[in-house]
């Protein structure tokens, strides 16, 4: 039994990573008080730099950091859009996944059936020698490891250092903010663009250590699964893991059905997820009644005279 | 430094020139994505109006285009005239293609008079049913209508794949995934040259919502009832019941458009159908600021954008993405242009 249960859930690690770096992303750039519906388009578009830059120069590090710059400028686009010339933030996000998926598919065509080297499994030393959490977790590539300590970082981040309480100032009650002497705007841009970077990472995830390679489309909703998440983690990083994982946990348990050959057709087990999506979030609200939300999440900043 | 003044009045007559100036910007961004991979931006720039809008035979293409995406924009312009950001219309589109199909696949003997009506009426009821689970979800359980919609599209279109490739193979296709060709009383026939005759079947279905929204009084809370839940409640306005409306109507008329690909452009139902134009009736509605009337000037532009993209395609080799980055710059570049209706710059002064 457990060596049936171990793989799946090493697998099921693998495939929650991609998903928590995305839902950290946007749980950042909505706890400052934007919504980001492009994080699909953010995501893909990592996942296609940090292939290309990770075949240019043979650094995985190089394309990870490429991958972040990536999503980054996009959600500058997002800011330029919301943050400047006051537009809808719904549409907005949902013209930048448009623009994104598009672009990267345009870009990517030429790469299609190649592959880079990426990030191959690193054992922890002493770690990985645990019974069961050994196999599961300090069995896995640097990012994965990278991805441990971040839910940590985002939380004390937001909890002990000033930036953190600015950002949520600014998300909560940007009049507030401005009158305390903060800078409700700049902080939003910092807000999308520092979240946008972390979804990007999630996309290089996707293509340099989940597979090695690069097709259209690789990401498959998983952005706007994280965008769900955020909901269903009620803006807070803890939940955020366990969301992620559950995610992550739905997909490995469908790709090893799949592999053992079950007598379920691939796209009604395909389904699985974007089902899931739905009921986690309904279950979820139904118990805590969009507890969490940011007040002043997707409501645009007037000008100033 | 520059400064964010707000104008006294909204820019009078300014909206012709915001939607010129963003389609110049995007078409010149994505002329510029075309030059850097090494293709010839002007010629490009002229194989796409060549191939939309220059001949008898192209100008068929766009309005074929034109038909479906007409109807799904108007679905998605009314439930955004509510807040209410349905962006299902894909998934819909889908579900009334399988209701269709269903029909026609169950009752091939039926005559036309019937099975064409019966046909519609399956595709309606499976995009309004589509549809209605979201709304219901936020209603009462207060899902956001966002996800559950796009996630919607994916099962939806995963269940289209589905049954294609099980239940509903056509067995003589050699392992393709397609149905059976429809009986001839299952499709729509042509009207003038290529077009069909769901072009009537849109020109009723925007004139009764226009006479709808202008004319009634629910019509009229549904233009009102953008304001929301609270400010609906004073006003007396029954929002839970505009808001599971206007998600149906958007979902018969997706799954009518759904319904149209399969009757009348393909006769049988198979995966390509799904070319994205729930996603593209965004950028529709939001280019006619969610006017019903405006609707159809937008669907036709953009679905000849979709016909010169093929033609890029064609000639030059350009990926089918394409498209996509231009309707998302499109898009990107309209909202923030709409900016210039309430603002303008001005120079600070020290």
């Amino acid at each position: 039994m457990l060596e049936l249960a171990l793989p799946i859930l090493a697998a099921t690690v693998q495939s929650g990573t991609p998903i928590l770096y995305a839902t950290l992303g946007e749980m950042l750039t909505e706890r400052s008080g934007v919504l980001n519906l492009g994080v699909e388009g953010m995501m893909i578009i990592g996942a296609l730099a940090a292939f290309v830059v990770t075949g240019a120069t043979g650094s995985p590090w190089l394309g990870f950091l490429a991958a972040g710059a990536a999503g980054a400028l996009l959600g500058a686009l997002h800011a330029l859009a919301c943050l400047v010339f006051q537009g809808n933030q719904v549409v907005s996000g949902l013209a930048l996944t448009i623009f994104g998926v598009g672009l990267a598919d345009f870009l990517g065509t030429p790469f299609i059936g190649t592959t880079v080297p990426g990030f191959d499994k690193l054992s922890v030393p002493l770690l990985s020698a645990l019974p069961v959490f050994g196999d599961i977790f300090f069995r896995q590539d640097a990012l994965v490891y990278v991805s441990y300590v971040m839910p940590l970082v985002f939380w004390l981040t937001m909890r002990r250092t000033s930036l953190g309480l600015a950002v949520d100032a600014a998300g909560e009650h940007p009049a507030a903010a401005s009158a305390a002497g903060l800078d409700p705007v700049a902080l939003r841009w910092f807000g999308v663009v520092g979240g946008g970077f972390l979804v990007g990472l999630g996309g290089a995830y996707l293509s340099l250590a989940y597979t090695h390679l690069w097709t259209s489309g690789m990401t498959a909703g998983r952005g706007w699964i994280a965008v769900a998440l955020v909901i269903f983690a009620f803006w807070r990083p803890g939940r955020a893991v366990f969301g992620a994982y559950l995610f992550g946990g739905i997909m490995a348990f469908q790709l090893r059905l799949q592999a053992m050959g079950a007598d379920l057709p691939s796209s009604l087990l395909l389904m699985l997820p974007y089902g899931l999506t739905v009921f986690v979030l309904a279950a979820s609200s139904a118990r805590g009644g969009g507890v969490g939300a940011p007040r002043g999440l997707g409501v645009n900043i007037e000008p100033q005279e | 430094m520059l400064r964010v003044v707000k104008r006294q009045e909204p820019l009078k007559g300014g909206t012709p020139l915001i939607v010129v100036g963003a389609l110049a910007l995007s078409l010149g961004i994505s002329m510029l994505l075309l030059a850097a991979q090494g293709k010839p931006a002007p010629r490009g720039l002229f194989l796409l109006w060549d191939g939309a809008f220059a001949h008898v035979h192209s100008l068929e293409d766009t309005v074929l285009k034109a038909i479906p995406l007409y109807l799904c924009s108007l679905g998605v312009a009314v439930a955004f005239r509510m807040q209410v950001w349905n962006i299902g219309a894909e998934g819909q589109f889908a579900l009334g293609a399988i209701g269709a199909t269903w029909a026609a696949l169950h009752f091939p003997d039926l005559p036309a008079p019937l099975l064409l009506p019966l046909m519609f009426a399956c595709a309606g009821v499976a995009g309004g049913v589509w549809a209605l689970v979201p709304a219901l979800l936020r209603l009462r359980l207060r899902v956001n209508e966002i996800i559950s919609t796009l996630m919607l599209n994916y099962i939806g279109i995963l269940l289209l794949d589905y049954l294609v490739y099980g239940p509903w193979k056509d067995p003589t296709s050699f392992g393709f995934p397609l149905t059976r060709e429809f009986s001839p009383a299952a499709q729509i026939g042509r009207m003038i040259g290529r077009i069909h005759w769901g072009i009537l079947l849109c020109a009723a279905v925007g004139l009764a919502l226009a006479v709808f929204l202008k004319r009634t009084r629910t019509g009229f809370e549904i233009m009102a009832g953008g304001a929301g839940a609270r400010a609906a409640r004073y006003a007396h306005m029954p929002y839970g019941f505009l808001v599971g409306l206007v998600m149906v109507l958007c979902g018969v008329a997706s799954g009518w458009a759904g319904s149209l690909e399969v009757s009348a452009t393909l006769g049988r139902l198979q995966p390509s159908i799904m070319a994205g134009y729930g996603y593209t009736a965004i950028v529709v509605a939001w280019l006619a600021r969610l006017r019903i009337t405006h609707i159809a000037f937008y669907a036709f532009l953009l679905a000849g954008f979709r016909v010169g993209v093929e033609n890029l395609q064609l000639e030059l080799q350009v990926p089918h993405a394409f498209g996509g980055i231009m309707e998302g710059l499109i898009l990107l570049s309209v909202l923030a242009g709409q900016f210039f209706q309430n603002y303008r710059f001005r120079r600070a002064e020290g």
